[in-house]
């Protein structure tokens, strides 16, 4: 039908290509049952590095600071996120929104290195001159969530975009207050969106290596810096328990996730079709 | 509606403050701070910390701009050649991603429609998944007896990339500007072939069908028309991989080697181990210049696609 008409081909492309973006996980996971302190060098079942996971004080702390950071980056990221996507898909002017965009925009793309660097030389700057903020978690979480709003706008723009403004409008001709629109018609219908962009939040804010770097202070070590210091001294089996642990957490979460968003969306193409008869 | 009632009723009809409070948020911690790193750039280091630029002695205020920072890296061949391979391996990534993402999210996108939203989806399932810890498993699949090294080493293709000049040893694939450039498009390889098949997948496939009927060979009509049409995914695509690759730091010290230099490393090594924070911040504001250009495209892009839908 089109260019390289043989369908193999194509099929063959997108196979390489999987295999390409799963095999670094797939021997994580193999190389985390592997009987040897020697990684790449297969010598039997085990399950001796998940055990000592759970006596890794260090490792478990930096968890328990990671999940708390994640949770309230993701909440922070999410309410912020969603009002920059209001500001820009349904006001189309006001004074600055060429730069407004652009700054919602550039954290997607801006090298993190140039980010966490003027974040924390800022908060050094103000720490020299009121006496605050120390440097911790709070900063982490600051750095985390100007990431994180990023990402969250695009998700929730995205959905906002493809909305009926008909809905909308319908609600207000039948008398309700803006800010009644906007728990009861339009919060409903972009509330899935909400969700992903919560999941996509947490999981960067899980992951981040660099901002966290510069922004953190003594005594506040987040995971990825943990695993980061392991990993740069070489091959570390109980790095690729934690990974493990991730993956499985990470596909259970996704799998449940894009299970309720489908439920969600056939029950609503259902409510749609139901009102259209 | 005037002054205080009218700001009342801006901030009750939501209006201001939908606006105000991202707006108010970015001013502060994103632009701001760009402007204290310049300032920093051009500071004085004093033992532990930075001097003002601003200082009033004896009753004069002193404005002491030190530009050294900078006529150092012009004139630092380190520093060039530093500047030039970031942007040369930021490049090869990109191009390596565009070479293969673009046939695979145009397989996606004339893929069935049932299997559309799986493919998807096994796309984006990477993403969720630590990039710290994929890019580590890099290191065991490279290292000696790793997976894709014994695969590569088998089939004699380490021996090609010596020629090429990628690695410097046959055999020895870790740590090399080849790790780099790999772990870089592999990471990046699903921001590319998002944005194409967002393109892809949305154009109008009667226009090859007209395009065949008035004779063109379907490879003729694949690059006369949809390469054309998804100049925009194309440019998306790869300012998302090309930007952030430029600063890279994560994968550079995980999986390059001591003669891969890259700026965001040296940036690090700046500010982490030498304590030079004047030096880390004039590397910042070259980085920045340096991705100007391509930032103001992509911003271009994405503001031009927002409004189109």
């Amino acid at each position: 039908m089109t260019a390289g008409s043989n369908p193999w081909f194509g099929r063959g492309w997108l196979a390489a290509g999987f295999v390409f973006l799963y095999l670094p996980i797939v021997a994580l996971v193999v190389y985390s049952f592997n009987d040897s302190p020697l990684p790449n060098v297969w010598r039997g079942f085990t399950l001796r590095w998940y055990t000592q996971l759970a006596s890794d004080q260090e490792l478990l702390a930096a968890l328990w600071l990671s999940l708390k950071i994640a949770f309230f980056t993701a909440c922070g990221s999410v309410v912020l996120g969603t009002l920059a996507a209001f500001a820009l898909v349904k006001y189309k002017r006001f004074t600055g929104r060429t730069l407004f965009s652009g700054m919602v925009n550039a954290p997607l793309v801006m090298p993190e290195v140039v980010v966490g660097l003027s974040l924390l030389l800022m908060l050094v700057s103000m720490q020299r001159a009121l006496g605050f903020p120390e440097r911790g978690m709070g900063t982490i979480l600051l750095g985390h969530v100007l990431l994180g709003m990023a990402y969250a706008a695009v998700v929730v723009q995205s959905r906002l975009q493809d909305l009926n403004p008909q809905l909308e409008e319908a609600a207000m001709d039948l008398g309700a207050r803006p800010y009644q629109v906007f728990w009861l018609v339009t919060l409903p219908m972009i509330s899935q969106s909400l969700l992903s962009a919560w999941l996509l939040t947490f999981t960067i804010s899980l992951d981040d290596v660099v901002l966290s770097a510069f922004l953190s202070g003594p005594g506040s070590t987040t995971m990825p810096l943990v695993i980061f210091s392991r990993a740069r001294l070489g091959l570390n089996p109980s790095v690729n328990a934690v990974a493990t642990i991730t993956v499985a957490v990470v596909a259970v979460g996704v799998f449940a996730a894009s299970y309720y968003i489908a439920h969600k969306e056939r029950r609503r193409a259902r409510e749609m079709a139901a009102a259209r008869h | 509606m005037s002054g205080v009632a009218g700001i009342f009723k801006g901030l009750f009809t939501g209006r201001v403050a939908v606006i105000a409070v991202p707006f108010l948020f970015l001013l502060l911690f994103f632009l701001f701070p760009f402007f204290i790193v310049g300032k920093i750039s051009v500071s004085e280091m004093e033992t532990v910390t930075f001097k003002d630029v601003l200082s009033i002695q004896e009753g004069v205020i002193q404005l002491t701009l030190k530009f050294s920072n900078y006529v150092f890296i012009t004139q630092d061949a380190l520093y060039f050649k530093t500047y030039l391979a970031s942007l040369q391996y930021a490049g090869a990534s990109t191009a390596l991603c565009l070479f293969i993402g673009y046939p695979f999210a145009y397989f996606m996108a004339r893929a069935k429609a049932t299997w559309q939203p799986a493919l998807l989806m096994l796309v984006m399932l990477p993403f969720w998944t630590s990039f710290l810890l994929r890019v580590y498993a890099w290191r065991g699949l490279l290292a000696e007896h790793g997976w894709v090294a014994d695969a590569l080493v088998g089939l004699g293709l380490d021996h090609v990339l010596y020629a090429l000049g990628l690695i410097s040893t046959p055999g020895k694939l870790l740590h090399t500007p080849f790790s780099l450039v790999l772990g870089m498009t592999y990471t990046y390889l699903p921001f590319m072939i998002l944005p194409l098949y967002a393109n892809l997948a949305k154009m109008d496939l009667r226009l090859l069908e007209a395009a065949a009927d008035l004779g063109a060979t379907p490879w003729l009509a694949f690059w006369k028309i949809t390469v054309p049409l998804s100049k925009a995914g194309i440019i998306a695509g790869s300012m998302l991989v090309f930007i952030p690759c430029v600063g890279e730091f994560v994968i550079p010290e995980l999986l390059g080697g001591p003669e891969t230099l890259m700026i965001g490393r040296v940036l690090w090594d700046e500010f982490f181990s030498n304590n030079d924070w004047p030096m880390a911040s004039a590397v910042a504001v070259v980085m920045v210049l340096l991705v100007i250009v391509p930032l103001a495209i992509f911003n271009k892009y994405q503001a031009e696609a927002q409004e189109r839908r």
